[in-house]
């Protein structure tokens, strides 16, 4: 009972125009579908429904809505208020391709002021979608001028609608996700205090927490020298890199893609060493950590003596009330939670 | 006709070696790098092939290719050397203007590429106007045929489109009496993995050691309970031995993935720190410096695949039995030395490489 009450439900509209590549995201990014899977797809018919439960709290409520103009009209009139109330976030996608780029933003304004109207609080992401199609010499500029032109006619929302270039074959696309999902988990700031803590113990260069079907990244905390790194994109290649992994296993041993999970991945070499394991139901924590075997023992006993804290953080699919509800305190008072999670060998 | 275009000849010895016999490279390895030549009709793929296997291009990017003008030669720094000449597809390879001999000596491979989405009896009158012309001056070329852009058949057609080609090019050479031409054929497509497992296959063939490396992996395999052991180049992701157990292409799938996954990840944070981090200097060096990585798999609970650097280009993959549990680590890590060791000893040159300045 406490703990549907402790889960956040959000509502997130997924919307475009037909053919857009909205169901193909959602099922590379939610489904275990790989890039060339999804030409397989059929058009969707009304709004196709999925609850998605995720790292610290989040129960996502996705509408996956049909972008067939009938279907729009349907929305827009007789749904209006069914569709656009309480949504915490619309994703709107474009088709860099389309050659009615006027007339989608016209759909889109519709869309904007309804969605004003039933959720004025609610975030917008617009993604611009099948980068992929762009010769990359071309894409920055392009995706810039789509971006401002959209943004004319995004009305109330034009100030703090976010942009992203997105493509289902290569790593954009979850870049953009991550940056959706971060936005709605309701106790990310926790999340990441008590991550800050584990990296001091474990003297870990950094560590990132992945949710574990879509590894998408939930957050991540990085360190000392290893704020240099010059790779800017790692977390959401290293997303990628994990999925194609999670289906390759899949593949190879027959088990399905949703449970084909390892239970650690290790990687030493002479300038760092890095493991990726199973931290809590729903989450996988992937640490780099100085070349060194006695740190790295050291510390994958360690993470796995915090596993129980984050678990707390974590949907409480499995209550253990009283150690929820010292949570939920220490976490509404962050000195008491300094304290409660303070050494985490004991 | 036109001329020869000339193309950017790769740097080599300023004295080439002078004794070519126009046989198998291989039979003396060492001297002369083995060219793989890849030939074949205008637009049948041949310089999406090159730009995939040895340049990772994304497969997509590929629409982008232009057309082959002249002859592209690329020198591939590895644990063998070799060049990759891919040829423009509208020319003679035998128009008398072109120095021949020039062409095909030092010859490891004749790649020739057949578009199996498009018509391919011209194709395949030009692949057998080729044979014929090298059976005479050069009879001991492998010539590999390609059967590209498998992708976009259905699995039936595939194969009756295959079969065809096969059976065409046989039976057209035994028409001009030569039986038993060395030719193999390949199913190819560079949107998976077909075409790098050809390409393994392509360079065995011109590997003198491979009898020796894989009796190595055999033995390795029984000692640990290994059930596929693969050394790849780490770079083209091209295997040069395995054991002689059963291939799949499958295992070869799963391995290559695997090797994406440690280069990836070593990529992003084996950046050069600087001196200065602030970190235990002497931590640095207990870190092996031959890259290690093991998966161990939930469901199984036991080791799964197992990555070790073997030196600078090649890397032993195994993937695991359900017999080889995770307390055998030890046991793999003491093998998998012995079998470092050996190949130092087979392939000096990496070692050799790692002291030198590497070549421009
Ligand atoms: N090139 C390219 N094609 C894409 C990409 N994403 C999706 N597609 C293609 O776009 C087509 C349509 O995708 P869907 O996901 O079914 O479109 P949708 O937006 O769900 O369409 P409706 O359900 O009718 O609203 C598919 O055939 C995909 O192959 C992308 O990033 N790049
Ligand atoms: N479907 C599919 N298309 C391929 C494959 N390999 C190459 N292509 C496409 O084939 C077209 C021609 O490729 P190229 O590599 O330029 O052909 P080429 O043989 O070098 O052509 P020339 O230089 O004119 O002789 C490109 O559009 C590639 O994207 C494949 O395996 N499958
Ligand atoms: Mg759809
Ligand atoms: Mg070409």
């Amino acid at each position: 009972m406490n703990t549907t009450k402790r889960q956040k439900q959000r509502k997130v509209l997924l919307m475009g125009k037909s053919g857009a590549g909205k169901s193909s995201m959602r099922s590379i990014v939610f489904s275990n579908y790989v890039a060339k899977d999804v030409r397989r797809l059929g058009a969707t018919i009304d709004v196709e429904h999925s609850n998605i439960k995720f790292m610290g709290n989040l129960m996502l409520n996705l509408w996956d809505c049909g972008g067939q103009d009938g279907f729009v009209e349907n929305y827009l009139t007789h749904q209006r208020a069914h569709v656009f109330s309480s949504v915490a976030v619309l994703i709107f996608v474009f088709d860099i391709e389309s050659r009615e780029f006027a007339a989608d933003v016209i759909s889109y304004s519709s869309i904007i002021r309804a969605l004003a109207e039933h959720s004025p609080s609610a975030a917008v992401f617009v993604l611009i979608h099948k980068m992929d199609l762009v010769q990359s010499r071309l894409r920055q500029q392009l995706f810039e001028e789509r971006a401002e032109y959209i943004r004319a006619a995004s009305e109330s929302f034009a100030p703090t609608v976010e942009f992203f270039a997105t493509s289902i074959w290569d790593q954009s696309l979850y870049k953009a996700w991550t940056q959706i999902i971060y936005f709605l988990i309701p106790n990310a700031r926790s999340i990441e205090g008590l991550l800050r803590e584990l990296a001091e113990v474990v003297e870990a260069r950094e560590l990132i927490l992945y949710e574990r079907t879509t590894c998408l990244m939930v957050t991540h905390v990085t360190r000392d020298v290893e704020a240099d790194n010059p790779f800017s994109d790692r977390f959401e290649r290293i997303s990628s890199i994990l999925k194609t992994h999670k289906q390759s296993m899949a593949k190879h041993t027959g088990i399905p893609a949703g449970s084909a999970n390892f239970a650690e991945m290790q990687i030493k070499t002479g300038r760092f060493m890095f493991f990726i394991t199973r931290l809590t139901e729903n989450t996988n924590l992937a640490a780099s950590i100085p070349p060194s075997e006695q740190v790295f023992n050291a510390a994958r006993i360690n993470i796995t003596l915090a596993r129980p804290r984050f678990a707390e953080l974590d949907v409480a699919s499995k209550p253990r009330p009283a150690v929820q509800q010292a949570f939920a305190h220490s976490a509404e008072t962050p000195a008491e939670r300094e304290a409660a999670v303070a050494g985490f060998e004991g | 006709m036109e001329d020869l275009p000339d193309a950017e000849v790769p740097h080599t010895d300023p004295v080439p070696p002078r004794f070519h016999t126009g046989r198998l490279p291989n039979s003396k390895a060492g001297d002369g790098k083995p060219r793989l030549l890849l030939m074949g009709q205008r637009r049948s793929g041949k310089s999406s092939i090159s730009s995939v296997v040895f340049h990772k291009l994304p497969p997509s990017e590929t629409l982008y290719l232009e057309t082959t003008t002249r002859i592209k030669k690329e020198s591939m720094h590895s644990f063998m050397d070799f060049q990759v000449w891919d040829f423009p597809g509208h020319l003679d390879y035998f128009d008398p203007a072109f120095d021949v001999d020039n062409i095909f000596e030092e010859i490891g491979a004749l790649i020739w590429v057949i578009d199996a989405q498009d018509e391919y009896l011209e194709a395949i009158m030009r692949l057998n106007t080729t044979i014929l012309n090298l059976q005479h001056s050069y009879p001991n070329i492998n010539v590999e045929v390609f059967v590209h852009k498998v992708d976009g058949l259905s699995e039936d057609y595939k194969g009756d489109t295959f079969r065809d080609i096969i059976q065409r090019v046989q039976d057209e050479l035994s028409d001009h009496g030569y039986e038993n031409a060395p030719v193999s054929f390949y199913q190819t497509s560079i949107y998976d993995h077909s075409i790098f497992e050809a390409f393994s296959k392509v360079i065995q063939k011109l590997i003198p050691q491979l009898p020796t490396l894989e009796a190595l992996l055999n033995s390795l395999c029984s000692t640990c309970h290994i059930e596929k052991a693969y050394l790849f180049d780490i770079m083209s992701k091209i295997y040069i031995a395995t054991d002689t157990s059963p291939t799949d292409i499958g295992s070869y799938e799963i391995c290559s993935d695997y090797i994406d996954v440690v280069i990836d990840v070593s990529e992003i944070y084996g950046w050069p720190r600087g001196e200065q981090n602030g970190e235990d200097e002497s931590l640095t060096e207990t870190g092996n410096n031959d890259a290690e990585s093991l998966i161990t798999m939930e469901r199984k609970g036991n080791n799964y695949l197992y990555l070790r650097e073997i030196n600078k280009y090649l890397a032993l993959i195994c993937l695991m039995g359900d017999d080889s549990p995770a307390e055998k680590k030890a046991v793999i890590d003491y093998n998998v030395g012995v079998f470092q060791a050996a190949l130092k000893q087979v392939f000096p040159r990496a070692e050799r490489d790692a002291v030198d300045a590497p070549a421009a």
